[in-house]
């Protein structure tokens, strides 16, 4: 009777000592990799999604350019999203519309409908790191955030703007990339990325994107109200600012064909 | 007897319909999350507007109270319960407790997806010729206002359209090149995987840069652009099939329009003009009113784009008549010509190919192009892109052959800054292999402010024989600056 009790309370002092060392057996690339499907879990299921999206340019000087877009997008199973951009301003490439099938490790497919030609151009998406219409957002900032196209690395716990936040270090799967590795801040409570600062080719700090105002559409999809990029080599920033959000519009694969680009508008 | 059973069916009828508008009521009720009852309004609005900038769905009703109108604050509706429930536990977070209660939802009015919009250009173009003149009536330089608006109205969740594109061109030296188009007068029409389009458009298939052979159905408009890439706007019937297996087009094409040609005064010409005021000259007995068709079928697979085409009728490309010592008229002759194109994305890389087969007057002749397109994105460590293209261009009638390219190679660069003004320069030379004759381009562009657009463009030629058709347009090298207002 006095045996057992003894091999117990061992056992429990084992298992009280040895359970940190288990814990601390996930690797921090493990920990970033589950921080991150995490929040791409808490991300998805909102079906299609449509709204508008204004950006507003503006160099060192602080000319300012901007740009109005309206957005589409579509949760596809099993792969990338899809998203449809028609351009409304500036006024002189009005019509222009993008159509992209992201997918998680391919390169996406692109296209771009040139309305004064009447041509609908494939595009490289070869050209991810460019700008996109001359922001200091590039195609790959904005496109889908697929989960597979990085890999992770979780660094620490750091309070950022009174949120408290993991800090993942994600390194972009494409050799195409633009950046060698993104430093995120994502807050715990509701795994939303508050910052991400973006390194570039020769590792220097390139960017810095920090999301504001988030707010809460269907049961719990959190979508910023802005999201200010500015580049710390150039001085340039761009500011997006989101507008009418809707979710589950009734979107279906119909809506993103290539021939569809012509009457996009 | 009569009159009591007709008033038994009545009652049968009213108690029928009550019950079922009864049920009806019941059954369409949807859940919403009561925040409150206000008997002062601006409180109830104050307090529905805090709701939506946290985002919910918030909405107001006036009811009777005790005689006395009353505000509801409303949250919802929830079609499914569980939901509500999950949103009263997020009201209650922010410090509203709301009462689950059961409301006929407002009718929702049916967004209406009319949508009428206008838009256009205004255009100042100033060109200057590096020469004099070769022949006297012509100028040294002019300066014309070209109008391009555009007109669109939607229908049936963007299903239907019909858009409007007059183009006008004015106060140019030239009397040809002022001159009135319809680019687009179209009815659209999409229905599942089946679109038709009815009325005055453009299509463009081509994937190359120096030169599109495939691009068959629209004439070009000559006169505002040397290089072809101008069109004048067709009318046509298109029925477009989209399959998993590429899209079907179908073309019926029942007016054909003549090219537009400098006139007397007008540079870029040879010593004699063309006449467009006369009537053209046709190989079809029904002139211009012969129904040209035309079929394609065009899929991508992976990094690889294909198109197949034929078409059947007039030439859009005409050969000419001299009709006096200073006159000459076009002729179009009927043509069956079959197109392919093909483009692959490889990496930085972009192939492209463009090949056409026609049969003309009993002769069958081959016309390609083909080249690539290399890419450098981010060049200089910059967020500009450098594009280097290299294309050949053959024409199986060699010096037979009505275009200038018949053995040439293009060499281009383009230049993309990926700026705020969206700045882009593209330079092209072709130079024919066996003659040694260079025709060079340069395209430079820049937005300014938010809606003006400024464009730079240089044409010349260097080195032609007499032989070469090109010859005629020796002395007319220009350079062209173009300021655009957009709207």
């Amino acid at each position: 009777m006095h045996m057992p009790n003894k091999y117990f309370m061992v056992s429990l002092l084992l298992t009280a000592f040895l359970s940190p060392l288990y814990v601390s057996a996930q690797t921090p690339e493990q920990r970033g990799l589950e921080i991150s499907q995490e929040a791409d879990r808490r991300g998805s299921g909102f079906d299609d999604f449509r709204a508008e999206m204004e950006m507003i340019l503006k160099n060192r000087r602080g000319d300012e350019s901007r740009r109005y877009i309206r957005v589409m997008g579509l949760e596809v199973e099993g792969d990338g999203d899809k998203g449809l951009s028609i351009f409304d301003e500036p006024a002189d490439v009005k019509g222009t519309a993008m159509l992209t099938y992201s997918h998680k490790i391919e390169t996406d497919d692109q296209w771009l409908y040139l309305p004064a030609l009447k041509r609908v151009k494939r595009i490289a998406s070869r050209n991810k790191s460019g700008p996109y219409m001359g922001s200091e957002f590039a195609y790959e900032d904005l496109g889908s955030q697929e989960v597979e196209k990085y890999t992770y690395k979780y660094l620490r716990d750091e309070v950022f703007q009174g949120m408290d936040c993991f800090v993942v270090e994600r390194y972009p799967v494409d050799k195409y990339s633009g950046y060698t590795r993104q430093v995120t801040w994502i807050d715990k409570a509701e795994y939303r990325p508050q910052r991400t600062d973006y390194y570039d080719r020769k590792n220097g700090l390139l960017k810095t994107l920090t999301f504001t105002g988030y707010k809460k559409y269907l049961e719990n999809h959190w979508r910023p109200d802005e999201m200010f990029m500015e580049n710390h080599q150039t001085g340039k920033t761009t500011r997006i600012v989101w507008k009418n959000y809707r979710f589950r519009t009734g979107l279906n694969d119909r809506d993103f064909q290539v021939n569809d680009l012509k009457r996009a508008r | 007897m009569f009159i009591s059973r007709a008033f038994i069916v009545n009652v049968v009828v009213a108690m029928t319909m009550f019950f079922c508008a009864a049920a009806v009521e019941a059954n369409s009720k949807l859940s919403y999350l009561q925040v409150g009852v206000f008997s002062n309004k601006a409180a109830a609005k104050n307090i529905l507007q805090q709701l939506e900038s946290s985002g919910f769905n918030a909405e107001q009703r006036t009811i009777d109270m005790i005689g006395r109108p009353a505000v509801v604050v409303l949250v919802g509706p929830f079609e499914r319960t569980s939901q509500a429930l999950y949103d009263q536990r997020r009201l209650r977070d922010i410090g509203w407790p709301a009462t689950v209660k059961r409301f006929l939802p407002l009718p929702k009015p049916k967004p209406s997806t009319f949508r009428a919009a206008a838009s256009g250009s205004l255009t100042a173009e100033l060109r200057a010729f590096v020469d004099d003149p070769l022949y006297p009536e012509q100028h040294d330089s002019t300066m014309s206002l070209a109008v391009q608006p555009e007109f669109h109205l939607s229908w049936n969740d963007r299903k239907s359209s019909l858009t409007f594109v007059p183009f006008v061109r004015m106060g140019d030296e030239d009397e040809e090149r002022n001159h009135v188009d319809v680019r687009e007068l179209m009815w659209i029409n999409a229905m599942d995987d089946w679109e038709l389009r009815l009325g005055v458009g453009k299509v463009f298939w081509g994937v190359t840069e120096s030169i599109h052979l495939v691009d068959v159905i629209n004439q070009v408009d000559l006169v505002e652009s040397p290089d072809g890439e101008e069109k004048l706007g067709q009318p046509m019937l298109n029925l477009s099939r989209f399959t998993d297996w590429g899209t079907w087009d179908l073309f019926v094409l029942p007016l054909f329009r003549e090219r537009t040609f400098a006139g007397v005064n007008g540079r870029l010409r040879g010593p004699l003009v063309v006449d467009t005021g006369l009537d053209a000259l046709y190989e079809s007995d029904d002139e211009e009113k012969n129904i040209d068709w035309a079929v394609r079928w065009s899929h991508y697979i992976g990094d690889w784009d294909i198109g197949l085409s034929h078409f059947s009728g007039t030439s859009r490309v005409p050969e000419f008549v001299a009709i006096s010592a200073t006159t000459l008229l076009p002729r179009y002759n009927l043509i069956d010509q079959t197109g392919l194109t093909l483009q692959a994305l490889l990496g930085d890389w972009a192939w492209k190919l463009e090949a056409t087969s026609t049969e003309e007057k009993d002769q069958r002749y081959t016309q390609a192009v083909a080249g690539f397109e290399y890419t450098h994105v981010g060049v200089f460590d910059s967020s500009m892109d450098l594009g280097i293209l290299l294309e050949y261009l053959y024409d199986e009638r060699a010096e037979m052959a009505p275009g200038p390219f018949e053995d040439d190679v293009m060499v281009g660069l383009r230049w993309v800054f990926n700026d705020m003004q969206s700045s882009e320069i593209l330079m092209g030379a072709i130079s024919d292999l066996d003659g040694g004759a260079i025709s060079s381009s340069v395209e430079a562009s820049r937005r300014l402010g938010q809606s003006l657009k400024l464009a730079l463009e240089y044409r010349g030629t260097s080195s032609i024989e007499a032989s070469d058709p090109a010859y005629m347009i020796r002395k007319d090298d220009y350079f062209q600056l173009e300021l655009g207002y957009f709207f």
